[in-house]
């Protein structure tokens, strides 16, 4: 088995007094690893993701990088999250250099690799344009290109494609393939959508409802590269794939569903 | 165009009324003055230069209590927006500061700081330290959390946070403020003399009324709210400059 990038050892997440949101979550990517994690809403996605990136701190149990306990931010992660997390002050230029600049590079070598990085997502034209001027894809690409510019060796991405439409949606992936098969990287992918999870990784995971949510489910994804996201998804293997997960998330939904109702009436 | 040219009209019509109530006796001239005569003074005033010494007076004090409350509210608002603890002690001492109507400070504040320029400033500084204040102490408060987790995850320290998250976000909301910042520096300069001094344009109005010069009064006014509305278009520029970058703001070109 190659070298372990991230892992979650007996991850335990509560805030207060309240029922943990995680409880007791192992959990492995490899080093070269393309991972989806999928689950239903309120399952406590998004706070694996925080754990692995440090902005929080599991409450017991550990999060270790590349085989040392982490503490603090993970400084070789980066984050694609799910809203708009842009400056908006920025233009996209400024912004993909933020991070270069953060890390002490001085600003015109930021600007040159920036803009060589907006070129590589398909922006090299709108540099100077401000987050309020860029489309909802073209903002996700900018954030794209923020975080590869930092050439991190893990990837959290927090459904990071779901608010765009499904055209654009279906070119994010294709895009984020194509990128990630040049450079391999141990990826952290969550989503609610199980096709773009299967489409996308090499292995899906499934998550409990929630509370005390952890993985009740780990599916191999043997289906072969290059992919193409669109097509794939009318190939007999991604069929199959699709119905056996979705027999088990089914489950959880139904539960997460069912939890909700009862919260509501 | 038109606008301008209906603008323009109304105030000509305006004047006219004026002009047409206290000629025909409906209105006594003695209370409400006579535009003509308004006229007279400041081209009086304005031929003579005499304006222009009182005005520098007024205006310096102006800017000084503006960039002065400016900084201070900056600076106090950044550092209680990021000390929760300190803003948490403090909150009910701050509430009662703008509570206070603070003009009723003047008096001191010529006793202590004597009837020059010193005592305007400290008053104007009064009044503009807590707009800004409040709006920098939001701002950062505000700061949408995502722009902090992802400044954080490129590798942002807490300094580079406070100068490239906190403080432009803090920025925006400074702006906002600066329009009625400007107003009360004004505010405070005018006052100030108004109640004791012995140059600027407050002064120049309290000395007009002392005389029951009712006309000059209204000259006093007409010069303040000129220089008001110049005021308010200076900031507007500095805005246009500074905040090109936000949705519906000139340079913007979607």
């Amino acid at each position: 088995m190659s070298e372990t990038a991230l892992q979650w050892q007996g991850v335990t997440l509560a805030f207060g007094g309240a029922a943990p949101v995680l409880q007791a979550v192992n959990l492995r990517v490899a080093a070269h690893e393309f991972l989806c994690i999928v689950g239903p809403t309120g399952c406590g996605k998004s706070t694996l993701l925080n754990l692995a990136a440090g902005l929080l701190a599991p409450s017991a149990g550990t999060v270790e990088v590349f085989g040392k306990p982490l503490t603090g931010i993970n400084r070789r992660a980066g984050y694609l999250f799910q809203g708009d997390a842009l400056l908006p002050w920025r233009n996209a230029r400024e912004n993909v250099a933020a991070g270069l600049v953060f890390h002490g590079r001085p600003r015109a070598i930021a600007r040159a690799d920036a803009d060589e990085w907006l070129g590589r997502v398909g922006l090299g034209a709108a540099a100077e344009r401000y987050p309020h001027q860029l489309s909802g894809g073209m903002k996700k690409r900018v954030a794209l290109a923020q975080m590869l510019a930092l050439k991190p060796e893990i990837l959290l991405m927090d459904e990071p494609f779901s608010a765009l439409d499904v055209q654009t949606r279906s070119l994010m992936e294709n895009e984020l393939l194509a990128l990630w098969s040049a450079k391999r990287r141990a990826v952290v992918f969550i989503t609610h959508d199980l096709e773009e999870a299967i489409a996308l990784g090499d292995r899906v995971v499934v998550m409990s409802a929630g509370p005390a949510s952890r993985p009740v489910g780990e599916f191999v994804i043997d289906l072969p590269r290059p992919r193409d996201v669109a097509e794939i998804r009318m190939t007999p293997a991604f069929v199959d794939l699709h119905r056996e997960i979705w027999q088990l998330l089914k489950g959880e939904v139904q539960k997460a569903y069912a939890a909700g109702a009862e919260a509501r009436t | 165009m038109k606008l301008f040219i209906a603008r323009v009209g109304l105030l000509l019509a305006l004047l006219a009324l004026w002009y047409g109530l206290t000629e025909h006796g409906l209105l006594p001239p003695f209370f409400f003055g006579r535009p003509q005569l308004v006229g007279e003074v400041l081209v009086r005033w304005i031929g003579s230069g005499m304006i222009f010494r009182h005005l520098g007076v007024t205006l310096l004090e102006t800017a000084l209590a503006f960039v002065i409350g400016i900084a201070l509210g900056v600076s106090s608002g950044l550092w209680l927006g990021l000390s929760p603890r300190v803003a948490a002690l403090l909150d009910p001492f701050i509430k009662a500061c703008n509570a206070m109507p603070r003009v009723v400070l003047a008096p001191i504040f010529a006793t202590w700081f004597g009837l020059g320029i010193a005592s305007k400033v400290a008053l104007g500084i009064t009044l503009v330290f807590f707009v800004v204040f409040f709006n920098v102490y939001q701002g950062v408060k505000d700061v949408n959390p995502l722009l902090v987790a992802n400044a954080r995850m490129l590798g942002a320290t807490p300094r580079a946070l406070v100068r490239h998250v906190y403080w432009p976000s803090a920025m925006s909301w400074v702006f906002s403020s600066l329009h009625t910042a400007v107003g009360m520096a004004f505010v405070g300069a005018v006052v100030g003399e108004y109640l004791g001094s012995a140059q600027g344009v407050g002064y120049l109005i309290l000395q007009a009324e002392g005389s029951f010069d009712i006309n000059a009064v209204f000259a006093g006014i007409v010069i303040l709210t000129v220089c008001a509305l110049a005021l308010d278009a200076l900031v507007s520029l500095a805005e246009r400059r500074f905040l090109k970058w936000r949705p519906g703001s000139a340079g913007a070109n979607t």
